[in-house]
C-alpha cells in the first residue's frame, strides 16, 4: 500500500514538469506556425523569358515569419522558370525531391542535375536517367500571369515521396 | 595536512572512494589496448570544457549564429583555436570510436556477461554522431544548412511518423530559428546530458565485471594505479596533440558563407564520416530510398545489438567479427568511391571553388569597416557587387554582352556577342578600343550590334581613322576627359595626376575632337542625339541607362535591343546598382595584408 502510494505520488509529481515540457517540445507539431508560403509572389518581367524553353533560375522574395522574427522581402528560396516556344511557363522548385538538395541547370546537357546524389531530370522536369534516386519529377509551382509579369506560388514539398506533398 | 585529509575522509569516505577508482586490478598488467575507453573519456572532457567556451560566444538564431561563430573565428583572441580543438576533436572521437569498438570484438569484451554494457556504448555511438550531427548546422554556414538538410529529410522518409519526425527535429515546416534553437537544445544540453549518464553507466558496468584481461599474461598484474593511468595519460596526450595538429594545420575548422535558402550550395557534402551514408544513397533509385536510408542502417544496428547474445557461440563471435568487418571495409569503399566521384567531377570541383571564395569573401566584408549589417550576414554576399555582379551579369547581360569574352562567371559561351564586351567600360582602355578605328566594328565593341554601320563607327573609321599626329594628342586627351566621368575607383589616382591633361580634353572634346556634335558633354544641350557623356560611365549613369536605354537622354528611339530593365521590372534599382558596381570594379576591398 505504502509502495504504491509512493509511486503515485512521485509520479503524479514528476508528471508536471515532464509534461509540460513535453507539450512545448511537440508544438512545432501544430501544423502552420505562421510559415504557410501559399501565396503568390512576383518573381519577375516576362520580359526576361525568353520562350526558348531554358529553365532559368530566380530568387523568389517573399516575407517569412521565422519564429518570433518576421522577415519581410527576403530571399526564401529558388525556382525555375522556363517558358516554351508556345508561350506557356513552368515553375520548378530548386529543391531536389529526394533529400533537399540544391538542383543545378546544366545547360551544357540540358538536363536538371542534382549534385548530392546524382539525380538527373530532363529541361521539362521528368526523370531523366532511371537510376536516379529520387521518387518523382521536379516539383512544378503554380504559375500566374498578372498584366506583363509572372507570378509564382511558392511552396516547399515534402522529399522522398512519390507524392507531391506540401509542408507547412 | 594529515589531519585535514583525516577529517575529510571522516565525513566523505573519500579515501575509500580514491581507492575504489584507482586501484583497480588489472590481470597481466597495464596494456596499451586498453586506452581507447580512456581516450575517448578524454574526448569527451576536451569537448565539455571547449563546449561550454564556445557556448558562452555563441547566439543560436538565424540572424546571429553564423555572426557569432565569425566572431568566435575571426576576433576572438583564440577563438579560431578552441572552435579548431572542438571540431576536430569530435573527428577524433569517431575514429577512435571505431577503434574502441574493434578492440572490444576482437577481445571478447563484448560477450556475456557484458551484454548490457555492449549496449551502452552502442547507445553511446549513437549519442556520439548525433552530436556530430547537430553540432555540424550550429554555423549557420551553407556548409551546415545545406548538409542538414539531407539528413533531416531523410529522417521524414522514415514510416509512419516520418513527417511528424522531421516536423519536431527542424521546429516546424523549415529551417529557421527554431531549428538553429533545438538543435542547440540537443547539442549542448539533451546529448551532452545523455552522455554523461551513458558514460556513468558504461564505467559501472565496465568495473563491475572488469577488464576483458588480453591472455597470455606478459607480465605480473598490476593495478590501475599508476601503470595503467600512465597510459592512458600518454593516449590523451597524443589525442590532444593529434588535434592540435590538425587545427593549426588547417588553421581551425572551416566557415563557410552564410546560410541562404536561395543559393545553391552544390558542394554540400555531410562530415567525412557521414560521407559513406551519403554515397549509399545513390545506389538506390527512385521510391527505393528508404531501403538505403532506414531500413538497412537500422538492420545493421539491429544485428550489432545482438551480437552479445550471438557471442556466446564461437561460430557467433567469429560471424561478429566478419559482420562488423564486412561493414566497415563497405563503409571505406563508400567513403572512398564518394571522394572519387566528386574528385572526378569538373562540376563539383568548380562549386568547392565557389563555396571558397563566397567563404571567404564573406568573412572578408564581415571584418569590413561596414561589418556585418543588422539583417545579418546573409546580406554581406547577396549585396556584395563582387559577388553578386557576375551572377546578375550571366543572367541578364551576357545574352549579348560579355565580359572579358565570358559571361561574367568564366563560362564561354557558344554564341558570338551581340553587343560590347563590358570588362573595363569607364576606363581609358575600353575608350581608346572604341575610338580605334580597327575595333571599333568588332565584336567587342559595336560589331554585332546595329550600330555597326552606325554615325559612331563611321566617325572613327573615317575621320578618326585620318587623324594628324597633333589630332590624335588632342583625342587622347578627350578619352582621358570622358574616362574621368567615370571616376572609376581603380582609376582615381590617375586622374588626380592628369587634371591638367583631362581640362584640356574637356575643351578639345567641344573644339577638336567635336562630340559635342552629336553628344551632350557637360553642358545641357537640347539638340544631342547620341548618349550622353556627362557623367559616362559613372554609377548613375550606369544605373540610369541600364534602367531605360531608350530614354532621350542616352539612345532614344534609335536603341538597339537593349531592354529597360528598371522601367520593365526585370531588375530593381538595388540589383542594378550591384551590377553597376561590379562594372566599375567598385567594391570592397580589403587593404593588402
Ligand atoms: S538530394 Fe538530389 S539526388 Fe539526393
Amino acid at each position: 500500500m505504502k509502495e504504491a502510494a509512493a509511486v503515485a505520488i512521485g509520479g503524479a509529481a514528476t508528471l508536471v514538469p515532464v509534461a509540460s515540457g513535453l507539450l512545448v517540445w511537440l508544438d512545432p507539431l501544430n501544423s502552420g506556425g505562421g510559415e504557410g508560403q501559399s501565396s503568390f509572389s512576383r518573381i519577375t518581367g516576362l520580359e526576361s523569358l525568353p520562350a526558348d524553353g531554358v529553365p532559368r533560375k530566380f530568387t523568389v522574395i517573399a516575407d517569412r515569419q521565422d519564429a518570433w522574427t518576421k522577415n519581410p522581402k527576403v530571399p526564401v528560396g529558388a525556382i525555375y522558370l522556363s517558358r516554351s516556344a508556345k508561350g506557356d511557363i513552368t515553375a520548378f522548385q530548386s529543391i531536389c525531391p529526394h533529400a533537399g538538395c540544391f538542383v543545378e541547370y546544366r545547360p551544357a546537357k540540358n538536363e536538371f542535375f542534382c549534385p548530392c546524389h546524382n539525380s538527373s531530370f530532363a529541361a521539362d522536369g521528368t526523370i531523366k536517367d532511371p537510376k536516379s534516386p529520387s521518387p518523382r519529377p521536379m516539383d512544378t509551382l503554380a504559375v500566374e500571369i498578372r498584366g506583363n509579369e509572372v507570378w509564382v506560388r511558392f511552396q516547399n514539398f515534402q522529399a522522398g515521396h512519390r507524392e507531391k506533398i506540401p509542408t507547412a | 595536512m594529515k589531519a585535514l585529509w583525516e577529517w575529510l575522509d571522516s565525513r566523505t569516505g573519500i579515501r575509500h572512494l580514491a581507492q575504489e577508482a584507482l586501484m583497480e586490478k588489472i590481470p597481466g598488467g597495464a596494456r596499451w589496448r586498453y586506452v581507447w575507453g580512456s581516450a575517448l573519456t578524454f574526448c569527451l572532457a576536451i569537448q565539455f570544457i571547449t563546449g561550454v567556451v564556445l557556448w558562452a560566444a555563441y547566439s543560436p538564431g538565424a540572424k546571429s549564429a553564423w555572426e557569432s561563430v565569425f566572431y568566435i573565428q575571426h576576433e576572438m583572441a583564440g577563438g579560431w583555436f578552441l572552435r579548431g580543438l572542438h571540431h576536430y576533436t569530435a573527428q577524433l572521437m569517431v575514429v577512435l570510436l571505431a577503434l574502441h569498438l574493434m578492440q572490444v570484438l576482437i577481445d571478447g569484451a563484448y560477450k556475456a556477461p557484458r551484454e548490457v554494457n555492449f549496449w551502452f556504448g552502442l547507445a553511446l555511438l549513437m549519442v556520439t554522431l548525433g552530436l556530430a550531427l547537430t553540432g555540424y548546422l550550429l554555423p549557420w554556414d551553407q556548409k551546415g544548412y545545406w548538409a542538414t538538410k539531407v539528413a533531416t529529410n531523410i529522417a521524414a522518409i522514415t514510416p509512419v511518423f516520418g513527417s511528424q519526425i522531421e516536423r519536431l527535429i527542424v521546429g516546424g515546416s523549415d529551417y529557421g530559428n527554431l531549428t538553429l534553437t533545438r538543435f542547440f537544445a540537443l547539442h549542448a544540453g539533451i546529448l551532452p546530458g545523455a552522455i554523461v549518464v551513458l558514460v556513468a553507466g558504461h564505467i559501472a558496468l565496465f568495473r563491475r565485471h572488469g577488464i576483458t584481461a588480453k591472455k597470455p599474461f606478459r607480465k605480473p598484474d598490476a593495478n590501475f594505479w599508476p601503470d595503467q593511468v600512465l597510459m592512458d595519460a600518454v593516449a590523451a596526450l597524443a589525442v590532444v596533440l593529434t588535434a592540435v595538429s590538425l587545427t593549426v594545420y588547417f588553421r581551425g575548422a572551416e566557415l563557410s558563407a552564410p546560410a541562404d535558402p536561395s543559393e545553391p550550395y552544390s558542394a554540400a557534402r555531410p562530415e567525412w564520416y557521414f560521407l559513406f551514408l551519403f554515397q549509399f544513397l545513390k545506389y538506390f533509385p527512385g521510391g527505393t530510398e528508404v531501403w538505403g536510408a532506414i531500413i538497412i542502417p537500422s538492420g545493421v544496428l539491429g544485428v550489432m545489438a545482438l551480437m552479445p547474445l550471438l557471442g556466446q557461440w564461437k561460430l557467433g563471435h567469429r560471424f561478429n567479427l566478419g559482420f562488423v568487418g564486412a561493414i566497415l571495409v563497405g563503409a571505406l569503399f563508400l567513403t572512398f568511391e564518394a571522394k572519387l566521384q566528386d574528385s572526378r567531377d569538373p562540376e563539383c570541383r568548380k562549386a568547392v571553388e565557389k563555396a571558397h571564395r563566397d567563404s571567404e569573401r564573406a568573412v572578408e566584408l564581415a571584418k569590413s569597416p561596414t561589418g556585418i549589417p543588422e539583417g545579418g550576414a546573409a546580406l554581406l554576399l547577396r549585396r556584395d557587387p563582387l559577388t553578386q555582379g557576375p551572377r546578375l551579369f550571366a543572367q541578364h547581360c551576357a545574352g549579348c554582352h560579355r565580359f572579358d569574352g565570358h559571361d561574367g562567371l568564366g563560362n564561354t559561351l557558344q554564341e558570338a556577342a551581340s553587343a560590347p564586351d563590358l570588362k573595363g567600360f569607364g576606363s581609358r582602355e575600353w575608350l581608346s578600343g572604341l575610338l580605334d578605328p580597327d575595333r571599333v566594328a568588332t565584336a567587342h565593341y559595336f560589331g554585332g550590334t546595329k550600330f555597326k554601320d552606325g554615325k559612331m563607327v563611321r566617325f572613327v573609321q573615317q575621320k578618326v581613322a585620318k587623324y594628324s599626329e597633333a589630332k590624335r594628342a588632342d583625342l587622347a586627351k578627350v578619352i582621358l576627359a570622358v574616362s574621368a566621368e567615370a571616376a572609376l575607383p581603380l582609376q582615381a589616382e590617375l586622374d588626380v595626376r592628369d587634371r591638367a591633361l583631362i581640362e584640356e580634353g574637356r575643351t578639345l572634346a567641344r573644339e577638336s575632337v567635336n562630340c559635342t556634335d552629336c553628344h551632350q558633354f557637360r553642358k545641357p544641350d537640347e539638340d544631342a542625339t547620341a548618349p550622353d557623356l556627362t557623367g559616362w560611365g559613372s554609377r548613375e549613369w550606369l544605373v540610369a541607362i541600364i534602367g531605360n536605354p531608350a530614354h532621350t537622354r542616352f539612345y532614344g528611339k534609335r536603341n538597339d535591343r537593349m531592354p529597360a530593365f528598371a522601367e520593365t521590372g526585370q531588375l530593381d534599382v538595388e540589383k542594378i546598382g550591384t551590377l553597376a558596381d561590379w562594372l566599375r570594379g567598385d567594391w570592397y576591398r580589403a587593404a593588402a595584408r
